[in-house]
């Protein structure tokens, strides 16, 4: 092995890292077989893989830190030139927050919340004595300013709650840099965010790394991230390293199979002309459901209406056998659309038709029947299935009590629907947490479908799995559409998701409607300026794309402000490029029509939305 | 391998055509298997529970029988014929233990099943009735809970009198507040779960969501929970025997016996008389706990993850 001259440069090492889960009877199972990188002063190297690859547990052991139930087994995690797998407890406080910081997933989990920002992002350092308050302050301050947190001054004293996400998580970050560590592990820190807030806190991080001089590992699943803040990439399946180098070959020049799988996977950037126009067999003369002027909110407030209107003049229609896919960030009322739809909350004012016919707006009020063509699938797997019931009990139980099927014939419309979900007939007697995330979601569809409904509501059914499974997700939603017939109402704030298989697209703001038509008229231009927003924030599988991007007027604008709803103009005016000052703010937008069904609601006119922002 | 790859480009060796399945969410979870200490709790458990059972029919003696007829005297040490020696009133220590386990461990287990379906019973009932249900009951219960429990336990039995009925509807309507409030506490924070929310827009009914789709993420909780409250209701039931209002003498139980014969550790021969009931009190308690804390040790994380 040639000891090449940079060496002194190594931060941190993994050498034939080996780590085992500890089974209940003493037996040992490999998590990790065997894994060696390293990570270069000013460097970040990516780990990616899905869920179940290792590449959290890898991470962490940088940390000198094992989750429970599993121990290092061989090999060694040099950090700065000592293994810190063989450290003691005591031996790593001092190590923890001053060499190395860890950088969970969720902020909103990371602070507590009823201390002041400040306090806890300088604690570390204070508490190790590596630095006085007054030291640390300042260094907070200057992180704040690198991080372009708005008002850096000031946003130390206020509590958590009452910073934005994206803010959020970048003072989680700050925290993290605050004892300067010299290497950063972030465990996806941009999975929960939406697109829009991603490209803040990635050009950020980003930025910041560069400029402290720090090295960092980054746990993510997502490639095209990957792309943007990576200096070398490692590709883990299964606890073993299946393909590693520099990011760019691996993005252009990739040889592995499993490598080749996951850029499959990554769907095509959204464009006009992809969106899979589901044939029109299936179609019939009235609508399968129908929202019109719908506004819905929670809590009680004066004269009947909703203390907190989200919902306003909704219109949606859902033709049989297409699919409406529903975009927006979160905060825009994508759910709450859903479960209107659904009769969890009855809409304050507006109506809802299925197959033409009125249905009540509360579920209590409807008929088994009318409960029947409308199925929910929910976004967590996880919780969406009774954990004491077996799958078999879980998918039998629509068929009971809506077919009334029984015995035999039960069985055998089980072993269809557990076929058409492509899942093995043995499964129907596993338990749900004897299933992957992916298995789960199928579990999840097939309730659904077993109910033999019109349409299906799917709450961001692939948001929480990884690009693979979410893909293969998708892969089976189109094969059902064909065979079924079934609607679809997909909901999602990822749009390249949506592009590749709704049939229209609904644009939701602050619970308006900014844009609604086909998916190839959404795509292209006109666009309400949203659209463009979204559109543009869709990260591409290049290297430079973040900096191109960030650099675009729309997305300086629109990257300023949060979803705030509003009860007169333009919910959008604060993020717009294109925002006319006394018009936007003050009067509700007009509604234009470009072509027969495609709906923009803005002040400019449809000429000036087709021009380049 | 070789950890100076890095810079250049490292492809692991393959096979063409393999495929990568999607990768396990987790190992399914093992059966429970008891610990050291959870055997050694088990054990002693079980032995109290089968001289609850079969102890007057092993007994040497009956509950009232003298050993010694023709030797009375108070507080003998152990001799053959009575290996626990006597008590004040020189009946057969051993003996009356036997039998004093059985109503010992009847009542508190009678009593803490009570307890367990008025409380599961209102408290379930509880997070899924309107808030306004919610909140009387609750507060009603809240009253209860505010009370000291060994104060009531006195109260009412001095009022009505002491029999065993009595004794086992007073201790399960008092413990009832408390586990009433874990069953409402379960019950709400299953009740939010998605599975039930499903279960709502299918159209399930009321029933049907407590029996089928709370019940049985309550009850695995709870039945830990239920090792724990027997050993406060044992305590509860040998304090009101030891102050004289549980069981009514001549009848054996463990409080009793202390009370009765706690004049052995001023003047008797022997005090076995005292500590044997009391050990059996400790030995019984200490054993269910051990049972308890080993389950849920076994079971903390992932019941936790199931809810």
């Amino acid at each position: 092995m040639a000891q090449s001259s940079d060496d002194n440069d190594v931060i941190f090492e993994a050498r034939d890292l080996r780590i085992h889960a500890v089974r209940d009877d003493g037996s040992e199972l490999p998590i990790v077989k065997g894994v060696d990188f390293k990570v270069r002063r000013g460097e970040v190297v990516a780990l990616i893989g899905e869920s179940g690859s290792g590449k959290t547990t890898i991470s962490l052991s940088a940390l000198g830190y094992c989750k429970p139930g599993l121990k290092f087994a061989g090999g060694e995690a040099l950090l700065l030139g000592q293994d810190v797998t063989k450290m003691s407890t005591e031996e790593l406080r001092p190590i923890r927050g001053e060499k190395v910081a860890y950088l969970a997933q969720s902020a909103a989990a990371t602070f507590n919340p009823s201390i002041l920002i400040n306090e806890q992002v300088t604690e570390a350092p204070v508490l190790h004595g590596s630095k006085t308050s007054e030291e640390a302050g300042a260094k907070a301050l200057s992180l704040y300013h690198a991080l372009e947190l708005p008002d850096p001054e000031n946003i130390g004293a206020r509590y958590p709650h009452q910073v934005s996400g994206g803010q959020l998580q970048r003072l989680m970050a700050a925290m993290a840099l605050c004892g300067e560590p010299d290497l950063l592990v972030l465990d996806e820190p941009t999975t929960a965010l939406d697109v829009t807030t991603q490209i803040e806190v990635l050009k950020a991080f980003k930025q910041v790394i560069k400029e402290e001089g720090a090295a960092a590992i980054y746990v993510t699943h997502d490639l095209a991230v990957v792309a943007q803040v990576a200096d070398h990439v490692v590709v883990l399946y299964n606890g073993e390293i299946k393909e590693a180098g520099p990011v760019e070959t691996i993005i252009n020049k990739s040889e592995h199979p499993y490598t080749k799988r996951l850029m499959g996977a990554i769907r095509p950037l959204p464009e006009p002309g992809q969106g899979e126009d589901s044939n029109h067999q299936h179609m019939r003369d009235v609508p399968a459901l129908e929202a019109k002027a719908v506004d819905a909110g929670y809590g009680k407030g004066a004269e009947g209406k909703p203390a907190s209107m989200v919902l306003r003049d909704v219109n949606v229609t859902i033709e049989r056998g297409k699919t409406v896919g529903i975009i927006g960030e979160s905060g825009c009322g994508k759910s709450t659309l859903a479960r209107v739809f659904a009769g969890l909350l009855p809409p304050s004012d507006g109506a809802l038709r299925l197959d033409g016919q009125p249905i009540a707006p509360d579920l209590r009020n409807r008929s088994r029947e009318e409960l029947r063509k409308v199925q929910f699938v929910y976004q967590m797997a996880d919780t969406a299935l009774n954990p004491r019931q077996r799958i078999k009990d879980i998918i039998g139980r629509p068929l009971e009590f809506y077919g009334g099927l029984s015995g035999e014939a039960k069985t055998r419309r089980l072993l269809e629907l557990l076929e058409m979900v492509e899942l093995p007939p043995p499964f129907a007697d596993r338990y749900p947490h004897e299933l992957s995330g992916g298995q789960k979601q199928r579990v999840n569809l097939a309730r659904a479908l077993a109910a033999d409904p019109e349409v299906v509501l799917c709450d961001e059914v692939t948001s929480a799995l990884d690009t693979i499974v979410g893909a293969n997700v998708i892969e089976l939603l189109k094969s059902l559409r064909r065979e079924t017939g079934v609607s679809f109402v997909f909901i999602s704030h990822d749009l390249s998701t949506v592009a590749s298989f709704a049939d229209e697209i609904v644009v939701l703001y602050a619970g308006r409607v900014a844009e609604q038509g086909p998916t190839d008229k959404v795509l292209a231009p006109p666009y309400h300026p949203y659209t463009r927003l979204l559109i543009s924030s869709v990260p591409e599988m290049r290297t430079g794309w973040l900096e191109d991007t960030v650099s675009s007027k729309e997305t300086i604008t629109g990257m300023t402000g949060g979803v705030e709803l509003t009860d007169i103009g333009c919910p959008f005016f604060a993020r717009c490029p294109l925002a006319i000052k006394g018009t936007c703010d003050t009067v509700n937008p007009p509604r234009r029509v470009d072509g027969d069904d495609h709906i923009i609601e803005c002040h400019r006119e449809v000429d000036e939305l087709l021009g380049g922002g | 391998m070789s950890t100076a790859k890095q810079n250049e480009h490292y492809v692991a060796p393959y096979d063409d055509g393999v495929s990568f399945d999607e990768l396990p969410d987790s190992a399914p979870s093992s059966h429970y298997s008891p610990s050291w200490t959870g055997w050694l709790g088990i054990g002693v458990v079980g032995f109290w529970v089968f001289i609850a059972v079969f102890g007057p029919y092993i007994a040497p003696l009956g509950e009232n029988d003298l050993p010694f007829p023709d030797d009375y005297s108070e507080f003998q040490m152990p001799r053959p014929g009575a290996w626990l020696g006597t008590d004040e009133s020189d009946r057969d220590v051993l003996s009356r233990l036997m039998y004093g386990a059985g109503r010992t461990i009847g009542i508190s287990f009678a009593a803490t099943l009570l307890a367990y379906f008025l409380g599961v019973v209102l408290g379930i009932g509880a997070a899924i009735s309107s808030p306004r249900v919610d909140m009387i009951v609750s507060r009603i219960n809240d009253a209860f809970l505010s009370l000291p429990t060994i104060m009531l336990g006195l109260v009412v039995v001095a009022a009505v009198g002491s029999s065993i009925p009595v004794l086992i509807i007073t201790a399960g309507v008092i413990y009832a507040t408390v586990v009433f409030r874990l069953a409402r506490a379960l019950g709400q924070e299953i009740m939010v779960m998605d599975f039930v929310e499903a279960a709502r827009v299918r159209g399930e009914g009321r029933w049907w969501i407590i029996t089928r789709e709370i019940w049985p993420n309550a009850a695995m909780p709870l039945m830990t929970d239920f090792g724990l409250r027997l050993i406060y209701v044992i305590l509860f039931i040998s304090s009101l025997s030891f102050l004289g209002l549980g069981v009514q003498p001549p009848q054996a139980d463990w409080g009793s016996m202390v009370r009765e014969n706690l004049g052995a550790l001023s003047y008797g021969q022997s005090v076995i008389p005292v500590i044997a009931p009391a050990l059996s009190i400790a030995t019984l308690t200490v054993a269910i706990n051990l049972v308890v804390d080993d389950i849920s040790a076994h079971s903390g994380g992932k019941l936790s993850k199931r809810l």
